[in-house]
């Protein structure tokens, strides 16, 4: 039983078999089929069920429009579902599963919906699954979506790698059939740059599933010689497997190649699928046209399918869809279909023309079809046995990408469909997605596009000469539906909507298109209604007597087929989702075997855990003693460093900052902080003036990129006429902290300079050397107020220099410490950072008031004086200790009175910073507090209603260590 | 005081720089040029123009160029703006030598260590960075500079030889993530 219905001719390479499965049983295909031609070839009708009520399915289809032939295809963790059988590529040891079906394609228990189907017509859930309300998210919903067939996913981790990438023409050409083959002949001949795209493994279009001639050859023919000549071209890319999917602006597309989805599985490293943006200079849609169902009882049974299907089966993949068809159709292209069939040997059951009042009514067979019913224009009704019904309702044009960017297509009478009238800037249409049907005609515009495209661009292009080839004209009486329909006609078969549904849309009022749509999911399946949208449209115009213009047009919006969130991702997969940043420290942090934390980009190490130490709290915390009892080091690279120069450059900082800076003196950093132009800070840091002319500007991690625009901004916009001059340097120093008592002793051993308190006191700065000659700077800055350096390397040096320092604090008692304790200590100087300026707070908040000068005009130095800003309970930063030290605090509580209700109008301010304090002994904590300035002492509670807890704090200053600034002066 | 040298090291880590051969296609870090950004003080872009030309020989190039003779290669980066760089080994202090050179009409600062550079070269280099950045690559004419993202990271791409030898320029610190994304765009290659 072997390929029972495989008949001679098609294209494919018979001299090859490929063995592949569905649903366990072994089935022979050959090179050139896809999934559906070679089940239907050894008599698989089949291969799906109704995604609502289960009813069975076959393919309607022999494209990518298909919505019932859905299955799984593969095994493992590369089983993909929601799959079109039409497009799958066969290959040796294909798996493929069918979906939606329980136990088995052949007999589904929930087929029973199809008994139950009064209760499911459109609207039930929203009707039914009502009370109680809490059921749905719970039960209903669940339950539905278990019923509801979307296939199932394997749950593994994709093995496959994705790509992504960008491609650059004067021309895109959309589709490969005569019309696209036409003018990539034309552009492509003329020397421009073209992109010839086509979703199809074999270019050709309709060309391979038609038996029109060209000139003298077969249009197979014809088209495989053309695509031999584009292939040689070398300013032509042709693009098999590559679906365009959206139109964007400036003339870029999106496309997805299926790059090895036809293999078992890609080769090694090599991507399955690549993503490609596309910058067109001119492009031409050549995506041809779709053919439409008629509407009629039960016309959902295997075997009904669309009659250029039919045709593309029989001609194409010589598999015959039976062995005796019937034809139904409302046009003459649905007419050929009978020639077609007769030349292959493939009995013709009957041709029914709706023109002639003729017309299918019902049909019979449970698995797949056995018989149709049709009444004559007499009125009598008779059966006719058949395996396959040819169904034409007509062809829509290919017009998805010309609506992206909210272009409508208008009706068109003559051929009943929308055709494209307003286009995207840049792009063309030719041949049948214009809604020229003919192949003549598609040549002849497909080579007019070209021209006309490249005469845009300065080109003169010689148009092809044609060959001769079919102009017969498209006659077509408009039928939707079969009147009078007792039962059930389909309208979209992958969402299951019917005549019926639409009539109860009607019969509730949702009339309009968009109404439609969302009360029945027309067209809102992963086929976006590529074969429905219309009919549906159509059949609701019939229902009000209204024209289908007046009801509405149908629009789309990409990716014109599904594509893979694989696809979208690209490389930016696992570990590799983003770049990571290392600090000059990281080889020689990895090697002591530190714990690291992500800071936006940035690997930076959090804590070097040793020996016993067992909770992080133990690391932390003796870093931080080991810190400020003799020397701790710490990488600071990642702070963001700004190179400020040109003979303005002072006067810049003093507009950017709001403390002054112009008197700066040479050698002297300064605190500075930044408000945004509504008076809200925006970031601080310190600036060091290294010479009359030449500063550099620290930021936050955090903001380094931002403040770095801010200034460009400034400088570019507000101030052109500034002679400022402004370079990131952040990446081109690697810098350290050095703190604690023993830090000047530390630096002392490698700086060649004198950095005695005289010779270098607080806030001082300097190009320096060290270790025998190597340029480095010197800032005597701190944030954990302890006796502190900041010190500054070439970055190749930074490993070196990590590796001395921390060989030589070692020996004085010393350690390295990381971010965790950066933090810690950072608090218990009570140092404002990221917590605190958290996009709300202003100078006054944060205890900078006096920082805002008033001496001079700074970015948002006006604004920061508004009255809201300043009322007398403002928020200010205050320190916060609990009474009882053996509770611990938590960030984000709300600070309430004593007596007060815990609520929001009694809320008296908010936790910031909160970490363990191994200096206090205790939880600590930052705070904004209202009129927090007059309230230390003060005993609060500190509620946290997420944790349900509470705990009694009492107000102190933010300054837990050294609040008089004698450590960092000494 | 400690006079031992601070030993240096390559961006991708390593004491030497690494390099790979993949599919004919060539992708090695390049630690040995150092780096200076030139940015005309106002008004002073002619003065800076000239002592640019005493010093490497040739003139600065304009918007998306790159230039180059002897020791020396410019390439442009904003309007006024260029970074321009020298061997490392003779030209490790290339700040003090390019701010002497402009004596005041531009403001100099060292980059050197602010980039890994990188340099790539083989016969399917466009079909590589087609899969890297939006830059019409196959279009880019040998000395043509350009601004680009590269796996998120702000790049400059020089093309030294057109379809033939690119150099990338990122944050190093970035460096182990651009390395990784050239290899596995030279792999992915068909």
């Amino acid at each position: 039983m072997s390929q029972q219905n495989r008949i001679e001719g098609g294209q494919i390479d018979r001299s090859r078999s490929l063995s592949f499965s569905f649903d366990g049983i072994r089935y022979q295909g050959h090179p050139g089929d896809t999934l559906a031609s070679a089940l239907l070839a050894n008599g698989v009708r089949l291969m799906g069920r109704g995604f609502k009520y289960h009813r069975p399915r076959g393919p309607i289809s022999a494209g990518s429009e298909e919505p019932n032939a859905i299955v799984e295809l593969r095994g493992g963790a590369r089983r993909e579902p929601n799959t079109r059988a039409t497009v799958a590529e066969l290959h040796d040891g294909l798996e493929a599963a069918s979906q939606n079906r329980w136990p088995s394609l052949k007999f589904d228990a929930l087929a029973i919906n199809d008994r139950l189907s009064p209760f499911f017509a459109a609207g039930f859930y929203y009707k039914t699954f009502m009370w109680p309300k809490a059921f749905w998210e719970k039960l209903y919903e669940p339950m539905i979506r278990r019923a509801a067939g979307l296939g199932s996913l394997s749950m593994e981790p994709d093995p496959d790698a994705y790509d992504k990438g960008f491609l650059h023409c004067d021309v895109l050409i959309i589709g490969a059939g005569p019309a696209g083959l036409a003018a990539a002949l034309t552009a492509g001949r003329a020397g421009a740059r073209v992109i010839l795209a086509d979703e199809d493994f074999r270019m050709g279009g309709r060309l391979n599933a038609e038996t029109h001639a060209i000139g003298d050859q077969a249009g197979a023919d014809w088209a495989a010689a053309a695509v031999a000549e584009l292939a040689a071209m070398p300013n032509l890319r042709l693009m098999h497997r590559t679906t365009v999917l959206g139109a964007y602006d400036h003339g870029i597309y999106s496309a997805l190649e299926r790059v090895a989805d036809h293999l078992a599985e890609p080769p090694a490293g090599k991507p399955r699928q690549i993503l490609w943006r596309i910058y067109s200079r001119r492009a031409i849609l050549c995506a041809g046209a779709t053919e439409r169902p008629i509407a009629f009882e039960n016309n959902d049974r295997p075997g009904i399918m669309m009659a250029g299907a039919v045709r593309s089966y029989v001609n194409r993949w010589a598999a015959a869809p039976g062995k005796r068809i019937a034809i139904f159709t409302n046009n003459d292209d649905g007419l050929r279909t009978e020639a077609d069939l007769r030349a292959r040997g493939i009995e013709v059951a009957a041709v029914i023309d709706s023109r002639k009042g003729e017309m299918v009514t019902d049909s019979s067979g449970r698995l797949g079809l056995t018989g149709i019913t049709v009444r004559g224009a007499d009125g009598q009704s008779r059966t006719i046995p058949c395996e396959a019904l040819a169904v034409s309702g007509g062809w829509n044009p290919n017009l998805q990408l010309t609506c992206h960017q909210r272009n409508r297509p208008v009706w068109n009478d003559a051929l009943q469909a929308f055709v494209p009238e307003s286009l995207p800037s840049g792009l063309s249409v030719a041949g049948a997605a214009g809604g020229v049907f003919s192949t003549h005609g598609a040549l002849t515009t497909g080579t007019g596009a070209a021209v006309a495209a490249l005469a845009d661009l300065g080109v003169t292009a010689t148009p092809a000469t044609l060959p001769r080839a079919e102009d017969a004209p498209y006659a077509i009486k408009p039928l939707w539906y079969v009147p009078h329909t007792k039962g059930r006609a389909w309208v979209d078969q992958q969402n299951d909507v019917t005549v019926k549904d639409i009539k109860l849309a009607k019969q509730e009022n949702f009339t309009s298109v968009e109404h439609l749509k969302r009360y029945t999911t027309l067209g809102m399946a992963t086929d976006q209604g590529k074969t429905s949208n219309v009919t549906g449209l159509a059949v609701m115009a019939e229902l009000t007597g209204k024209s289908i213009p007046e009801t509405g047009t149908t629009i789309y919006r990409p990716p014109y087929t599904p594509v893979p969130i694989a696809a979208y991702a690209g490389r930016s997969a696992g570990k590799d989702f983003r770049p990571t940043r290392l600090t000059p420290s990281h080889t020689w942090a990895a090697e002591q075997g530190a714990v690291f934390v992500e800071v936006g980009m940035w690997l930076r190490a959090q804590w070097f855990p040793r020996k016993g130490e067992t909770h992080w709290r133990h690391s932390v915390d003796r870093e931080v003693l080991t810190t400020r009892a003799a020397v701790g080091i710490c990488d600071v690279t990642t702070l963001g460093k700004v190179d400020v120069q040109g003979t303005d450059a002072a006067e810049f900082l003093n507009r950017i900052y709001a403390n002054p800076f112009a008197k700066l003196p040479v050698g002297r950093v300064r605190y500075g902080l930044m408000l945004r132009e509504d008076g809200i800070a925006m970031d601080d840091g310190t600036a060091a003036r290294l010479a009359e002319d030449h500063f550099v500007v620290t930021t936050t991690t955090a903001n380094a990129v931002g403040v770095y625009r801010h200034m460009e901004f400034c400088r570019q916009c507000l101030w052109p006429d500034m002679d400022v001059q402004l370079i990131s340097t952040t990446e081109a120093w690697a810098q350290f902290s050095v703190a604690g008592p023993k830090a000047r002793d530390l630096l002392q051993k490698i700086v060649d300079q004198d950095i005695s308190n005289e010779a270098f006191p607080y806030m001082a700065c300097a190009g320096i050397t060290v270790c025998g000659g190597l340029r480095a700077r010197l800032f005597r800055i701190s944030f954990s107020g302890e006796l502190a350096y900041e010190i500054a390397v070439p970055t190749r040096y930074g490993d070196g220099l990590i590796r001395r320092m921390s060989a030589l604090a070692e020996d004085m008692g010393g350690c390295v410490y990381g971010t965790e304790a950066l933090g810690v200590m950072r608090i218990e100087k009570g140092h404002v950072a990221g917590n605190e300026l958290n996009g709300t707070t202003t100078a006054l908040n944060l205890g900078m008031a006096g920082m805002v000068s008033k001496k001079k005009d700074a970015i948002g130095s006006t604004l920061s004086e508004r009255e809201g800003l300043n009322q007398p309970d403002a928020l200010n930063v205050v320190g916060l200790r609990p009474v009882n030290p053996a509770e611990a605090l938590a960030a984000g509580s709300h600070l309430i009175n004593r007596d007060a209700e815990a609520n929001a109008a009694n809320d008296q301010g908010y936790l910031t910073s909160v970490c363990h304090s191994p200096h206090v002994g205790s939880s600590i904590a930052l705070a904004f507090l209202k009129n927090g300035a007059n309230r230390k002492g003060e005993t609060l509670r500190a509620v946290n209603p997420l944790k349900d807890t509470e705990v009694l704090v009492e107000v102190v200053s933010p300054h837990f260590v050294d609040p008089e600034g004698e450590r960092l002066r000494g | 005081m400690d006079n031992l040298a601070l030993l240096p090291r390559c961006a991708l880590g390593g004491d030497k720089p690494e390099a790979r051969l993949i599919g004919g296609l060539r992708i090695s870090e390049n630690p040995g040029l150092a780096m200076a950004s030139l940015a005309a003080r106002a008004g002073q872009e002619g003065d800076v123009l000239k002592a640019a030309r005493k010093l490497t020989g040739f003139a600065l190039p304009g918007p998306g160029g790159m230039a180059g003779a002897g020791d020396w290669q410019a390439f442009w980066a904003g309007p006024g703006q260029w970074l321009l760089t020298a061997p490392f080994a003779s030209h490790e202090d290339i700040a003090r030598i390019v701010k002497s050179a402009v004596a005041g009409a531009a403001s100099v600062t060292e980059q050197t260590d602010g980039w890994v550079r990188f340099e790539i070269a083989g016969a399917r280099i466009c079909e590589m960075f087609e899969r890297l950045c939006n830059v019409d690559v196959r279009a880019m004419k040998s000395g043509q500079a350009t601004r680009c993202q590269i796996e998120h990271l702000g790049s400059f791409l020089l093309c030294q030889e057109a379809g033939a030898a690119f150099s990338v320029l990122t944050l190093r610190s970035g460096a182990r993530s651009m390395f990784h994304a050239l290899e596995t765009a030279a792999r992915s290659l068909p």
